[in-house]
């Protein structure tokens, strides 16, 4: 008998028998059904509560947030960013269109450039794929136009927010997911990210950054 | 790697309290950890409510945790990913040994994991040719140390800054000697850069899993530091260490739980990072792992299922029970002698070593309750702890006069009228003793109270004569 027969041998022998067809058909009707818990009312309201607590959650977190009223201001909003923070004017992309076709002349000497991140790169920039108010979350996902590493490599990580995926909770991040990727389906990673990196295992004193990110800087396009 | 020594309890916690540096560590960690939860906990309305659902969702998996493995498994495969079963630390050790073997590895990056602790499985990676390299910033600093964690989640917590230090310098050798690492964030940043090269270097990263997803055969990791995502992301191969009981059945119950488990451990409304992995690299993805690898661990979890101590294996690993216990913070992890300290290590080591081979754990409590109170699971631990010392009194392990003591206890306890003279015979003689000090420096049959501290002496009234005093 290989491991996974006595395993599974073991859990059935020791678990409480109903008939073996209802007990598997109360787990397909979770799964189908995947019922929502209890949602905290926090982040719940119009895009400006949204907006508001998202903002401060971040903030709390170590990161920092602008806000601007297109999605064109963001290479001037960049490049304004990498100055201030005495960062070389470069930053990493992924393929995401709508990265990609941003007027980057605007960001004066800018230099964009596509890729994965190299250990060398000092700044990305993501597109999220949400924004969760409730706890100033981020959420983006792997796939042929973003990156994983951008999240993680570079010292300086900028994500651009959309005001329209900009939500209360993590339950409609999971459902705007489902949409894209259909049912039970996943990317190869799915990352949340509220605020830069940071460690707490030395004498339980917070230091920022540890391995990720130093900056977590969020650009709401509203 | 240090040995079990559960049974040394009692030594290990002489030695911990002589321990100088191990005192001034453990000072603050509880009450540090007491208020960030608290404050997080506040600010959640909801959040009680949130445990009670956290606590039916593992209900639920666990009365069908077989069919939740079974779907669990088949949604891995088909999004390209591999599922190692695995009975023992042996079984789990083989087949990562041969995972590693496979890809040519030379250099593995790991995340944090309790699981990789549970089956010790640095040594036998290094045993092998392989090198092991801890990338959580208190792993590394125990790595470098051959300690174990002292705790769930702050592995390191039991050492202090120049104890990090000493160890930096000793270790980083290709390092000016002369350079200045008094302060915390100078020795962060030495971690930071030193890491950053094994990250690029390795072939294959392992990580532990909080959370298994059955409906999409995902894997989660929660972690501040972004080590786990570089040790996942970056090298060829991702190996997964988790146990059974991991199991939830959708993302909306993972993230319900995700929900207590931050604000129960450090007080974070959420982890900086909490990151699903879901198969290796896809097509066109520019990043990532090419193979993807889970490890399932039982090793005795199952021969919990169905006893009185199933509501363990609710637990998610957050140490809130541990930052709450008087007996943890005034002894620190490494007493209770092998991979889980603190309350829920006295309730889990029995059950995966035997509870022949750990003892004296479930007898290093107060009954306080603040375990209880503040497990955002709600595992009851002092009844478990209780039904351990049932078992560990039925199969004879006490010493022969405790169990002796024990039995005239209950002879007399059992016989009220007896009892109540007895008590109040002794309460008064006693009271007379302390000559109106109110403590006692000697009593008979309790020199290891009086050996150490004065025993409070008795008022000369017994509770049965107050309360029936009181009700006229």
């Amino acid at each position: 008998m290989n491991a996974r027969e006595a395993i599974l041998g073991r859990v059935r022998a020791r678990i409480p028998r109903g008939p073996e067809g209802s007990r598997r058909e109360a787990v397909e009707r979770r799964i189908a059904g995947r019922p929502r818990n209890l949602i905290p009312e926090r982040g719940q309201g119009g895009i400006e509560h949204r907006i508001r607590v998202f903002t401060e959650m971040m903030l709390a977190v170590g990161g920092t947030v602008e806000i601007v009223d297109d999605v064109n201001e963001v290479p001037h909003a960049v490049s304004v960013y990498l100055r201030d923070g005495n960062l070389p004017a470069q930053v990493r992309r992924g393929a995401d269109p709508v990265l990609a076709k941003l007027p980057w002349h605007r960001g004066g000497t800018l230099e964009v450039t596509e890729g994965p991140a190299a250990d060398a790169d000092r700044a990305s920039i993501t597109r999220a794929f949400a924004g969760i108010a409730e706890s100033g979350t981020i959420v983006q996902i792997s796939g042929a136009d973003n990156p994983t590493t951008l999240n993680f490599l570079p010292e300086a990580h900028i994500v651009v927010l959309e005001s329209a995926a900009l939500f209360a909770s993590y339950e409609e991040a999971w459902t705007k997911l489902r949409a894209l990727m259909g049912e039970g389906n996943m990317p190869r990673t799915v990352n949340m990210i509220s605020g830069p990196s940071r460690t707490a295992d030395i004498e339980q004193t917070i230091v920022r950054p540890a391995h990720g990110p130093k900056n977590m800087h969020v650009i709401i396009v509203r | 790697m240090t040995e079990m020594s559960t049974n040394a309890f009692k030594d290990n916690v002489s030695k911990a309290l002589a321990d100088d540096k191990l005192q001034f560590a453990m000072t603050e960690t509880g009450p540090r950890f007491i208020a960030k939860r608290t404050k997080a906990r506040e600010a959640l309305p909801e959040f009680d409510r949130l445990r009670d659902q956290a606590r039916d969702i593992k209900d639920h998996v666990l009365d069908h945790l077989d069919i939740y493995l079974e779907t669990y498994e088949a949604k891995v495969k088909e999004t390209g990913g591999h599922v190692h079963w695995a009975e023992t630390p042996d079984d789990a050790r083989a087949a990562v040994l041969e995972i590693c073997r496979k890809a040519n590895a030379k250099m593995v990056t790991k995340g944090k994991s309790m699981i990789s602790e549970e089956i010790d499985l640095n040594k036998h990676l290094e045993e092998n040719g392989i090198t092991p390299v801890e990338t959580d910033l208190g792993e590394y600093i125990i790595q470098l140390r051959n300690e174990r964690p002292s705790h769930i989640i702050a592995p390191a917590v039991h050492l202090t800054r120049d104890q990090v230090e000493a160890d930096f310098r000793r270790v980083h050798t290709h390092l000016d000697p002369k350079r200045d690492l008094t302060e915390i964030p100078a020795l962060v940043e030495e971690a930071r850069g030193v890491l950053r090269q094994k990250y690029l270097a390795a072939d294959v990263g392992i990580t532990g899993a909080n959370f298994l997803v059955a409906e999409t055969g995902t894997s989660i990791i929660v972690t501040n530091e972004g080590n786990g995502d570089l040790t996942q992301t970056l090298p060829r191969v991702h190996i997964v260490l988790a146990s059974i009981e991991k199991l939830v059945p959708t993302l909306e119950d993972a993230t319900t739980i995700l929900r207590v488990l931050a604000r129960s451990a450090t007080g974070q409304d959420f982890s900086n990072y909490t990151t699903f992995s879901t198969g290796g690299r896809r097509e066109g993805d520019p990043d990532g792992p090419i193979e993807y690898h889970v490890i399932l661990l039982d090793n005795g979890r199952t021969n919990v299922l169905g006893t009185e101590f199933q509501d363990m294996l609710r637990c998610i690993r957050c140490g809130a029970c541990l930052n709450h216990c008087p007996v943890y913070n005034a002894v620190g992890g490494h007493a209770y002698g092998w991979v889980y300290p603190g309350p829920i290590g006295s309730v889990v080591t029995p059950a995966l070593v035997g509870i022949e081979n750990a003892r004296h754990l479930p007898n290093a409590s107060t009954f306080c309750g603040r375990c209880e109170e503040v497990c955002p699971m709600r595992i009851p631990i002092p009844k478990m702890l209780r039904h351990w010392r049932e078992k560990e009194f039925e199969r004879h392990l006490q010493p022969a006069s405790m169990r002796w003591g024990l039995g005239v206890w209950a002879w007399v306890a059992k016989r009220p009228k007896l009892y109540r003279r007895a008590t109040a015979i002794a309460a008064r003689v006693l009271a007379n003793q302390a000559h109106g000090k109110g403590r006692l420096k000697k009593v008979p049959l309790a020199a290891g109270w009086t050996e150490i501290r004065d025993f409070p002496a008795p008022q000369g009234k017994t509770f049965h004569q107050l309360w029936k005093e009181r009700r006229r």
